[in-house]
């Protein structure tokens, strides 16, 4: 259904170099109207860099890029006009008010002061801070500023909403409140493109993902469509106490497809966690076991050999 | 187009929340700084025949005034847009808005002319009220030292916007507005410096400020080296722009 929608975002070997360094490294990538799409990547893997470039406010060095089928170099205006933007470090004021806040911000984009006013009290409705509009963004909580910068995103009516690293530095009850805000954009139509390091932020908002590393786009998929490809339906997870044993998989009864060792534990990688957990206590004696489904953080591991969250 | 109106408007939100203590200072400085210099140091200086052949507060009022338009101008382009980059990050906000490095170049510069504009109106109303405006003409000092503020204001947001550390504006205060506040004609004509300092001097956009406001209130202005200080001062102010644009487009859009 999703592949008849057109394409808002279209890279071919984009590329953005500093000096010596190449941040990211001819990615390809389409972003169709309406759906959620990710870019899921360890810190540094050139996520942030990628979406600077969407922004228009970090000029490709080489390669492709068209946003709404303009050209983000010369026409940075008018896409970023159309854009809303939520950035990984906040540029909230923390001495105007969080109204104030909305409609300084809305005035940028040319928007009258009467009708400003009108779509920051719904705005505000919207993020659940109306209660709040009066006071200064100095008293707010990091959820409730992270839940103010994306309804100051939204003063100008984007197609696109494009969010940096949305939940990080937030407690779980912030990070669910973003969440159920950005589900209801998604349901209203609002094309969401963001970055994260959180594989469940990816498996709960995303259509369909990227998985990058190092500049590159190792994989591309849904998130269910992703798991089913690169790992198995489940995992058991062994801690040991003091050293850990060496791991033999082709002694567990073929129930064991991949293993991974990690320095506080070891993945078995198998389609039928119950028949491998006594196995695997009687070979292995391990400390604890436990028996989970496969998500991105192992298609993660399985591409790259690291976990995503040091 | 109205795009730097629109980062304008940013500045002027700020400023309600500080605009009472602004006013307030803007009348309580000029008059302690005219009382203790012109009148009281005045005393001194005028006693006997006064060697500057004019009352010391008339010398050094307007000159004082051209200070104001400095100061403001490096206050105001220091920190605050280190702090737009650095903590507000709201030039971030604003480029991820239709709004360009342009605009947002010129929305500041703006605000900071907007400032030194008030303030020293003021400061012309109390030189004024202390009976030493001798011309007409010294209207003309306000946008003279409008002027002054811009061959601030630019070249030091310039260098603030690449600031990777504070204490580069302690430099900029110390090695810098100081100095040149006190050796650029203000307390004295700088005729009486040794004559390499002088040309020190003469180098300076503050000294064509101050001689140029003194001259408008003392109504001894001439057209053609009038119109060569104003000329030194649209100087800084242009190539101070262009360096900033060029600089802020260096910090923010890479």
């Amino acid at each position: 259904m999703s592949s008849v929608e057109p394409t808002l975002i279209h890279a071919r070997g984009l590329v953005k170099r500093f000096g010596e360094l190449t941040a990211v490294d001819a990615v390809d990538f389409d972003v169709r109207r309406g759906e959620a799409f990710g870019f899921l990547g360890p810190n540094g893997a050139g996520k942030s860099s990628t979406m600077r470039m969407i922004g228009c406010v970090s000029p490709p060095t080489g390669g492709e890029l068209s946003i709404l089928g303009l050209d983000p170099v010369r026409d940075g205006t008018r896409i970023r006009a159309r854009l809303g933007v939520v950035p990984q470090e906040d540029t909230l004021d923390n001495e105007l008010t969080v109204r104030e806040n909305i409609v300084i911000y809305g005035r940028y984009f040319g928007l009258s002061r009467r009708e400003v006013r009108g779509r920051a009290e719904r705005l505000l409705e919207f993020v659940q801070l109306a209660e709040r509009a009066g006071d200064q963004v100095e008293q707010l909580s990091g959820g409730m500023k992270r839940r103010l910068t994306i309804a100051r995103a939204l003063v100008n009516d984007p197609e696109v909403l494009l969010l940096d690293e949305p939940t990080t530095g937030l407690d779980p009850q912030a990070r669910h409140a973003v969440w159920d805000r950005l589900f209801r954009l998604k349901q209203q139509g609002v094309t969401l493109v963001l970055t994260t390091h959180y594989m469940d932020e990816a498996e709960q908002l995303c259509d369909r993902l990227v998985i990058m590393d190092r500049g590159s786009i190792a994989e591309e998929g849904s998130p269910l469509e992703l798991i089913r490809r690169l790992s198995t339906r489940e995992v058991v997870e062994l801690r040991f106490e003091g050293e850990t044993p060496p791991v033999d998989a082709a002694r567990m009864n073929g129930l064991v497809a991949r293993t991974e060792v990690l320095p506080d534990r070891v993945l078995l990688y198998t389609d039928d966690g119950d028949a491998l957990v006594p196995v695997a206590h009687e070979q292995l004696h391990p400390q604890s076991v436990l028996v989970r489904r496969s998500t991105l953080e192992d298609v993660f591991l399985r591409l790259t050999g690291r976990t995503l969250v040091d | 187009m109205d795009f730097p109106l629109r980062a304008y408007g940013y500045y002027l939100a700020s400023y309600r929340r500080v605009w009472r203590g602004s006013v307030v200072s803007s009348v309580v400085n000029p008059v302690l700084y005219l009382t203790a210099l012109g009148v009281g140091l005045g005393t001194i200086v005028n006693r006997g025949r006064s060697p500057l052949g004019i009352p010391y507060l008339d010398f050094v009022a307007p000159g004082l005034m051209a200070a104001v338009a400095m100061q403001i101008a490096a206050n105001e382009c220091s920190w605050p847009v280190m702090a737009a980059v650095r903590w507000t990050r709201q030039y971030h906000a604003m480029l991820a808005t239709p709004l360009r490095a342009r605009d947002i170049v010129a929305g500041h510069q703006l605000w900071v002319a907007s400032r030194v504009a008030m303030s020293t109106t003021v400061y012309l109303v109390v030189i004024a009220a202390f009976g030493a405006v001798r011309s007409p003409l010294g209207i003309l000092a306000v946008p003279t030292a409008v002027l002054v503020g811009a061959a601030f204001s630019a070249p030091i947001a310039a260098l603030a916007v690449r600031a990777t550390r504070d204490s580069t504006f302690n430099a900029l205060f110390r090695f810098a507005i100081t100095p040149m506040f006190l050796f650029s004609g203000i307390f004295f004509p700088v005729a009486r410096m040794p004559s390499a300092l002088r040309v020190v001097a003469y180098l300076t956009p503050l000294w064509h400020g101050v001689n140029l406001c003194r001259n408008l209130t003392l109504g001894t202005a001439q057209l053609w080296p009038s119109l060569a200080n104003a000329g030194y001062l649209l100087l800084w102010a242009g190539a101070g722009l262009a360096v900033a644009l060029r600089a802020y487009r260096w910090r923010l859009v890479r």
